[in-house]
């Protein structure tokens, strides 16, 4: 399981930081998105993995760490507030500035490539 | 009293909300009038509690009575009680001016403003590393608003650029959370700095790329180095009252910076001591050289200003990387100057180029200014407190941070660079200075005179260097303490985790 789990949270990761560096503002709000969703995953797992713990404070022995927990659920309600704020200002930068791109113009060398195919 | 410790942050948070409701959304001036009175009370909270932080007790308030390392604790020292005391002068300030005509342009100004102010004090007061994260994006968030208040171009794509950004430096910082709490199991910063000294040097690694992480999203909120190309534009692209407010936020970072790096990671950190030292110097030092060659080729006035904070983080930042208790010191009082003095240029910028007409800022010979003689005075004060030439304050913290540099290789880094980006300032501004007043193209078509509230606001904020200049004396002093006491570290430890006392066994 921890092998698994450190892939989803190694490749969320990855792919969230790929899209976070492309020039147009939807592959940049998606990478933000995978970015949290794998923070997320990694803070999750910061209380030790295991598979028979009770979530809450219980009558057994064994119980999972509850802090870790609460820290996710703070950080996933942030993470979709900045993130359905940052999809309403790509919107509008779209309609401000009459394209897409994260700098606000798009680079006359995408320009040509795009002609040219 | 215990529970002033709370106030600076209950208070703009309801009363941000009650200006949500309509018997105060109505009607602007009531808003107005309500924020203004809600910001006094702020200060003489700040005020209140810096009294208390000065007889040298640590305030510790533990929110819900759950004791310090379960719970959420509040702690008010000597140096988050002097930065909540800054922020409210500030926004004081910079809420004075909205009473002019920019306040038209949106609803909510009132309401944002106050979300910000609960969010700095906040990271200002909280004594553990999660709710700095919480209170960070509080004020992000509320930020971001302000920011793009108004609306515009240049504010969508400024804004764009750094919401992206800060996102992204959200997301380190959480990573960085987590690593911190999945070695050290805690993340209350006095339980940090007690388990840093007792690490398994197995874990020492991890630790220390969890520490340099935060120094990554520390460094992007204080704009150092590679981190630091949003923040003209953004400076610059905003109203002029936000800015004015803003000149706080890039202090955030460095308090974050200093409480992170001189209390856990300080003196008693064994190998993990000042980790944060080696990266903070050289970039420091790079962060004035690009400043320095951002004003050189400032084309406005705003954006001038916006690199001269620049030159002031690096500044910041260098003697802070020395780690000493001297140089903490002189970086404090310089903080306090650098802070209120760009904020009043931003304001001055403002007020400048109203009375300029089309031309606005721009460094351009254009329409002369109004009330030139009244705005030219103000320029020449404000430009001598920034640029660091006696007798203002700027003059005392520059002098206070050259001579925290004690060894030849610190003084031949950090006095060529400081002393060379002070010649920059003052070239710059001598020329930005006569452009502007002395070399009008026309006259101006009428009269205009500056808004009497919008004035009194500037000329509040560029008076506090010459107060601070007046009162160097008790104020070095109280820096002196200030870092005194945040480099005793275990006395950190020692009163944010008293013993619990009251703890009751439940069967």
């Amino acid at each position: 399981m921890e092998a698994l789990y450190a892939v989803c949270v190694g490749v969320l990761t990855a792919a969230g930081v790929f899209l976070l560096l492309r020039g147009r503002t939807f592959p940049v709000v998606v990478g933000l998105t995978l970015l949290s969703y794998g923070v997320n995953l990694f803070l999750f797992s910061t209380g030790r993995l295991n598979d028979s713990a009770a979530a809450v404070l219980g009558s057994g022995s064994d119980h999972a760490d509850p802090l870790p927990q609460a820290l996710v659920l703070t950080a996933i309600v942030i993470g979709f507030a900045m993130t359905a704020f940052v999809v309403i200002l790509a919107m509008r930068a779209r309609g401000d500035l009459g394209n897409d791109h994260v700098d606000g113009r798009v680079p006359e060398l995408v320009l040509e490539s795009e002609e040219r195919s | 009293m215990q529970h002033l410790i709370l106030l600076p942050l209950i208070l703009p948070l309801l009363g941000g909300l009650l200006m949500l409701l309509p018997p105060l959304t109505e009607s602007r001036v009531r808003q107005r009038n309500f924020a203004l009175v809600l910001s006094a009370a702020t200060m003489l909270t700040s005020v209140l509690l810096v009294q208390q932080a000065q007889q040298g007790v640590i305030g510790v308030y533990a929110v819900g009575d759950w004791a310090a390392p379960f719970g959420i604790v509040m702690v008010a020292d000597r140096l988050s009680t002097m930065l909540l005391l800054l922020t409210s002068v500030l926004a004081f300030c910079s809420l004075l001016y909205t009473f002019g005509p920019r306040d038209e342009e949106g609803s909510f100004f009132q309401p944002l403003l106050q979300f910000q102010i609960l969010g700095i004090n906040g990271a200002f007061l909280t004594g553990d590393l999660f709710n700095l994260f919480v209170f960070f994006e509080i004020l992000l968030i509320a930020s971001y608003g302000l920011l793009m208040f108004g609306g515009g171009k240049t504010r969508t794509r400024a804004g764009l650029h750094y919401v992206i950004l800060n996102l992204a430096g959200s997301a380190i910082f959480l990573f960085a959370l987590g690593i911190l709490y999945g070695t050290l199991g805690t993340l209350n910063i006095a339980d940090l700095a007690q388990k840093v000294q007792q690490l398994d040097p197995a874990e020492t690694p991890l630790v220390r790329a969890g520490g340099l992480m935060l120094l990554i999203v520390f460094g992007l909120k204080a704009a150092m180095l590679p981190l630091q190309f949003w923040l003209p534009a953004a400076y610059a692209a905003s109203t002029p009252a936000v800015a004015a407010l803003f000149a706080i936020m890039t202090k955030v970072g460095i308090y974050a910076i200093l409480r992170v790096f001189t209390v856990i990671f300080g003196d008693a950190a064994g190998p993990l001591s000042h980790i944060a030292g080696p990266w903070l110097w050289p970039l420091g030092l790079m962060t004035i050289l690009i400043g320095a060659i951002g004003v050189l080729a400032s084309q406005d006035l705003r954006r001038l200003v916006a690199n001269l904070i620049i030159v002031s983080v690096g500044t910041l930042l260098a003697v802070i990387a020395l780690q000493r208790e001297d140089a903490t010191a002189a970086a404090l009082y310089y903080l306090l100057h650098s802070t209120l003095i760009s904020g009043g240029l931003f304001l001055l910028a403002d007020l400048i180029a109203r009375q300029r007409g089309k031309v606005g800022d721009r460094l351009v010979p254009g329409r002369g200014v109004g009330q030139g003689r009244l705005l030219g005075s103000l320029f020449f004060i404000g430009a001598i407190a920034v640029i660091g030439m006696p007798p203002l304050a700027g003059f005392v913290g520059k002098v206070l941070m050259l001579s925290a540099a004690s060894s030849v290789a610190e003084m031949s880094w950090l006095w060529p660079l400081v002393l060379g980006s002070s010649l920059v300032a003052l070239i710059t501004l001598s020329r930005a200075g006569s452009t502007l007043f002395w070399n009008p193209a026309g006259k101006p078509v009428e009269i205009m005179r500056a808004n009497p509230v919008q004035l009194l606001a500037t000329v509040l904020l560029l008076s506090m260097p010459l107060l601070l200049s007046v009162f160097a004396g008790p104020v070095t002093q109280m820096v002196a303490a200030t870092a005194q006491q945040l480099h005793d570290v275990q006395g950190q430890i020692g009163s944010v985790l008293q013993p619990v006392t009251h703890l009751v066994e439940v069967k």
